[in-house]
This record gives C-alpha cells, structure tokens and sequence, in this order.
C-alpha cells in the first residue's frame, strides 16, 4: 500500500488531530468552545475552520489544482487574518500537518519508498503554505482597501454629488472642497 | 522515528497558545486594528467634556490627571447610587456562562474578555475591591482588585470592543444588560476624557450643527434638492419635500447618514417618494427639519446626559414647528433612545398628539408616550390597509435576506413590520438561520460608535456572525441583497460584505418601497433608484 493510501484511510483521525492543533492556538476557553458548540452558526470559527481543514486535507490527497486548495484554506485564512495572529501564525497551521501525519503513521514509516512518499506529500504542504500565504496576502489588502475606500467614499462621492466638493481622477489626490 | 517531536513542540514558537494566565494577569495588548483613534480635544472642549487633551492609546503615558483613582471611584459610586439597575447588576451575576460565547466579538476574535460576563468582570472586579466589605477582605480571591493602570487601559480596550447591541442579555437567566455595564464603563471613562474620536466628534458637530458630520442646514437641503433631480431622471415625477414648515402635521427625522452616504442615500430618496405619493393621494402633510438634522444619537455612547441633550433637540424642534407627531426614519440606536431612554429624560412629550395616522386612522399605541413613530410600522400600516400600489416585479432581479437591526429588534421588538412590508414589495425573501435573527439577531459589528476605518479588522471579526448568516443564504438561495433598517448597517454592511460576502449588496427597506411604488404619472421605469436597468418590467413574475 502507497503511503498516500494509508493516509487516506487514516483522514479522519488525522483531520481531528489537525483541528484541534489548530484550536490550541486560541486562548484555552476559546479552544474549549470552538471544539464544543457544533452550530455553525452560532460558532461559525470553530465550524468554518473544520469544514476547511477537512477540504484542504481532501485536496491534499487527491492532488486538487491550486484553485481547489485556495477555496478549502480561504475561509479559514479569511478568518485568522482578521485576528490576534501574525502572517506566521496565521498560516503555520498548515505546517502543522507534516509531524500530525509523521505520528501518525510513525510505524509504517519503514523503507525508503514510504520515505520518498512522505517527502512528496511533504512538498505538497509546503505549497498548499505558499497558497494560504497568498490568501493572507490578499485578505490583508482588501482590508487595507476597505480603509482607503471608507475615508474616499463615506464623506466625498455624497458631497461631490451635491456638488460641494470635486474628486479629482482615479489618480487624482485628496479632494479639496470647492 | 520514535524520538520524533510532538506535533504540538513543532512550530512551537508560533503554534504557541496565547493568554493561558488567569484572566487578571494576561495584561493588555492594544493592537492596532482594533480600537479606534482618541477623541478630538476640540471636539471634547465644545461639549465641556472634562480633560480634553492629546493623548494616544499606544503609548504609556495616558497623559491622566493626577487624581484619575479617585475621580473614577467617585465616579462610580456616583452612579451606583444614581442607577439601581448598574448596582443590581454589579452584585446578581453568578457568572453562570450563558451569555458567555453568545457576543459576536467574543465569537469573531476569539477574545476571552469579549466573553459579555469577563467583560462585565472587568468592572465588577473593582466594584468589589472599593464597594463591597467582601471583596475588601477576600481581595483576589474573591474577585476583586484594585484600580490600576492596566486595568484601566483594559476597561478602556473592552468597552470599546462592544456594541452595546445587548444579544448576551437575552440569554441571561437575571435578565442583566451587559449593554448598561458598557454604557457606564464609558461614562466613567468619560470622566477622565477617555472617548474615542468617531464618537467624540459626530457628538460635538450634532451638538453645534444638528448632525454627525457637521452639515450646515443648506448643504442638508442641497443635498436632498440633488435627490429630487434623481427621483425625476427615474420615475419622471418631480417630488418637493418641505422644510422647517412650520403647522406641517408631521415633522421627519432619520438619521443623517441617509441623507450623505450610499447606499443610505437611496433609503433617503424611498421616503421622498413615500411622502410624495401620499401628499398627491391622501393630502399627507410631513416637513423635514435642516435642524433636527439627525436621528442617530451617539450621546447615547457617551453619557445619560449627553445622550439627553442631543435628543432635546428633536423633541425642540418639533415644539418649535408645532407639528402633531414625529414620523422616524431607518435608524438603529435612534430608536432605543426613544423606547427606552426618552421619556423619562426629556419626555413626556405632551405638547404633541398621540400619534395617528391621518390616512387610515391607526393609532400608534406604542409611541402613545414619545409620540414618535418608526417608518416601518408606518408603512407596514399603509400596506395592510391597501393604501399603496406597489409592483412588487420591480424588484425581482433582488433576493432579499433581512438584517433585525439590533436596536429596533432587541430594544423595541419590531420584528414583523419590516418582513410584512418586505414580503409586499419583494418577490423572493429568504430568512437566515433562526439563531441569528429576530432576538437572537447578531450585530453588525460595527454598533455603538466603533464604525471607523481605523478598527477595521475588529468590524471584520464583530461582523463574521451575521456575514457568516449571509453567506449562508447567498449559497442556499443565491441571496444577493441584505436589507436592513438602521444607517449605520447600511455604512457598515458594504465593506462587511465586501471582505466576507462580496457578490452581496445591502439596502435599506424604503429604497425596496420607493422602487415598486407606483407614483401617480410616473414613467415607465426603466431603471431602479440606483441607476440600474431593470429588465422584465412588464408585470410578470418569475415565480
């Protein structure tokens, strides 16, 4: 049996595991709840991140493209880069699944072939990283353009519609009032 | 492989558990994207506020006057003498849990002291220690600690980190509002000139001005002029609101981010067309006033007294007009003010009528007191009686979820009339999920003064639970429209939607009127307030 197999079969502990790692890097009653309440709506971090993690892993095994890894991550990473969370933490807890897998099946770990098969599966993860690192990315910029969009928009667009101030251009600097 | 690591000691350094000390020694951290700038001495000098001054959150010196402890205890037992509910809710809470994992910011940022009850805790903890022989003698071991800096500087990041919205109060057993601790936590913090600029400010201007971004009253009326030239390019029907008239029947009052922020704007140009319709069929009689220029009331975040000064001003205008009653707009704290607060503050309000409606006769029993009637219950009204003509096709291309406005639904229990008047002027209306409307609505986030750009990332966090609802019914039913009755949702809903939800927009409930209301000689409408073509305008529905 490939190791790929076996991890397979070993997903849903695997996931569980994975999880809870992930809701270790909560305060501990905030840990506590995310593992408890099962209402996605009335604990949509704890449940989003799950649903996620149980997607990425998905697409982990079966070599999903990019695009199917981006959808599994984005809305955990959505979440995180919202919180008390530095670009590192935010993400790590994809790295997080080498030594979960690496216990996992620390005995069927023997010959150089499953060796071969984990530093495959291994790279994988550090690509599915790089992919969550670009969601972050993006995440923080559309929080960086909601900023600058709230101080153009809330005040101006209204009044240069009353025609009290002018926008200058896309290009344009702050506007001045008439 | 058996000496190999635990998956825990990897990545320790950044898989590490954050605050995993006793709540009383995980110190403070303000961090950046969640709280928002100090307030404006100027703003604090205009309103008399005490120590206006420079200061910055992040850094040490809080710039406090010498003698900070002793004004906030004063302060304090000031207020517990003043207000029964602040000391029953000081001493009743068994910390039982309930409400613990029931606030959005609790739930969004993973914030332990986002927990309603640690909130309240924060509080609490030097009540005991000043107020009660208990805590005096158990000290730390029975709850209690003394004033420092850093609890300080915590009440101040806390308080600031709730919307008052009071969801975790409807699950407390007592029955405690842990909107009221927050309310005095910041009026205390008020006392040492501790507030924040985006409330300090619209205060101030609503205070000199008569609306939170210090419109003088021409640029108010230009503004709803350009409406007029917009509701004519739509419908072809020129509508001509009143001003300041005095003898008008009805004076109107919304929020002024109707009048100056899209999409409220459209909201604004709704109730236009409303007035308009009903002057042309039933000789309805409303004026707007360029002075009592604001509904929304961020006193209300400040202190009992300012929140009872700026509401005087609606209640003086109305005098000064002799209208008979207040029609209110879209508006969410607006409105616990009034149910709540207004008539022991400035009420009663017996130079006015008890409410009424002149077109078909329904008394307003509940604004029997405040003589001020929510436009929703207003026009719910209308359409029980069958007093408008609606196409309710034109807003086929929307599928509409419906936000409860905390406010409104949690303050004031107005829970069917704005559904009632949706289901009549929509096709397709999709409830989300049971445990986020209604009394159990969840916030947007952005509530009770906190929606400034610069605490952007904790709007995101607060408002993941109803994003979270949305989206939902975006994926369940292709929802594509929030609809909402408050003006700080309709300001804080697009960048909401756009980080969580983007392919969702938001409204207010009169631009879904306004577009299927059928105007006395209109035109054909080709567009809807918006600007967007409508298709399919025949009069057929899809469903």
């Amino acid at each position: 049996m490939k190791l790929i197999e076996r991890v397979a079969a070993q997903q849903s502990a695997i996931v569980k595991k994975w999880f809870e790692l992930v809701a270790a890097t909560y305060p501990e009653d905030t840990a506590r709840f995310l593992k408890s309440q099962k209402d996605p709506f009335a604990n949509p971090v704890g449940q989003t991140t799950f649903s996620g993690l149980k997607a990425a892993f998905t697409a982990l095994l079966e070599g999903a493209d990019a695009q199917t890894q981006a959808e599994a991550l984005d809305p955990i990473i959505r979440i995180r880069a919202v919180q008390a969370f530095s670009p590192g933490q935010a993400t790590v807890f994809i790295l997080a699944l080498k030594p979960i897998i690496r216990e996992t099946l620390k005995k069927e770990l023997t010959g150089d072939s499953a060796y071969a098969d984990l530093l495959d599966l291994e790279s994988r993860i550090d690509e599915m990283l790089l992919i969550g690192f670009d969601i972050y990315l993006k995440c923080r910029e559309t929080l960086f353009q909601l900023k600058v969009d709230l101080e153009k928009n809330r005040i101006y667009h209204a009044f240069e519609r009353a025609g009290i101030v002018t926008l200058e251009s896309e290009e344009g600097a702050t506007p001045e009032p008439q | 492989m058996k000496d190999l690591p635990k998956p825990k000691d990897f990545y320790s350094r950044l898989m590490h558990r954050p605050g995993s000390t006793d709540w009383m020694d995980t110190p403070v951290d303000i961090r950046k994207g969640m709280y928002c700038y100090a307030a404006n001495p100027k703003s604090l000098n205009i309103l008399s506020a005490p120590f206006a001054r420079d200061w910055n959150p992040v850094e040490e010196d809080w710039k406090l006057p010498e003698n900070w402890q002793q004004i906030l205890h004063e302060g304090f037992k000031e207020r517990l003498e003043r207000f029964r509910s602040f000391k029953v809710f000081m001493d009743i809470c068994v910390r039982c849990g309930a409400c613990a994992d029931k606030c959005h910011f609790f739930i969004g940022t993973g914030d332990p002291k986002n927990m309603p009850v640690l909130r309240a805790e924060l509080l609490r903890s030097v009540y005991r220690n000043d107020f009660t022989t208990f805590g005096k003698i158990l000290g730390r071991v029975g709850g209690a600690r003394p004033m420092t800096l850093n609890v300080l500087k915590e009440w101040w990041y806390y308080m600031f980190q709730c919307s008052e919205c009071r969801r975790c109060s409807v699950f407390c057993p007592y029955g405690i509002d842990t909107a009221e601790i927050t309310i005095m936590g910041r009026e205390l913090l008020n006392l040492l000139g501790l507030n924040i600029d985006w409330i300090a400010t619209p205060v101030s201007n609503c205070y000199m001005t008569g609306n939170h971004l210090g419109i003088q009253p021409h640029a108010y009326k230009d503004m709803l002029d350009f409406f007029v030239d917009d509701i004519e390019e739509v419908t072809g029907v020129r509508v001509e609101p009143s001003f300041n008239r005095k003898g008008a029947d009805i004076l109107f009052i919304t929020p002024s981010g109707d009048v100056f922020a899209d999409p409220g704007t459209y909201t604004c140009m709704g109730y236009m067309m409303l007035f308009h319709y009903l002057r042309e069929k039933y000789g309805f009689d409303i004026t707007w006033s360029t002075y009592a220029s604001e509904g929304g009331n961020f006193g209300f975040f400040t202190s009992h007294e300012t929140m009872k000064r700026l509401n005087a001003k609606m209640y003086a205008e109305a005098k000064r007009l002799g209208v008979k009653w207040i029609l209110g707009g879209e508006c969410g704290h607006m409105w616990r003010v009034i149910n709540q607060y207004m008539d022991t503050m400035n009420g009663p309000a017996d130079f006015l009528e008890e409410p009424v409606s002149p077109i078909t006769g329904t008394k307003f029993e509940n604004a029997k007191s405040t003589k001020m009637v929510h436009i929703a219950e207003f026009t719910a009204d209308l359409i029980r009686h069958g007093k408008l003509e609606l196409d309710k096709s034109r807003n086929n291309h929307l599928k509409v979820t419906y936000h409860d406005s905390c406010n409104p639904a949690r303050g004031m229990g107005l829970l069917e009339e704005p559904r009632y008047v949706i289901r009549n002027v929509c096709n397709h209306f999709y409830e989300m999920p049971e445990n986020t409307i209604r009394e159990q609505t969840f916030c947007c986030g952005s509530g009770a003064g906190l929606n400034a750009g610069e605490n952007m990332e904790l709007r995101m966090a607060g408002g993941l639970p109803r994003a979270n609802a949305v989206k939902h019914v975006h994926e369940q039913h292709g929802v594509n429209m929030l609809a909402c009755i408050c003006a700080i949702d309709r300001a804080v809903f697009p960048p909401l939607m756009e980080y969580w939800v983007p392919e969702v927009g938001v409204t207010g409930l009169h631009e879904m009127v306004a577009n299927a209301l059928v105007m006395p000689g209109e035109n054909k409408r080709e567009t809807d307030l918006r600007g967007e073509p409508l298709e399919g305008m025949e009069g057929d529905t899809d469903e």
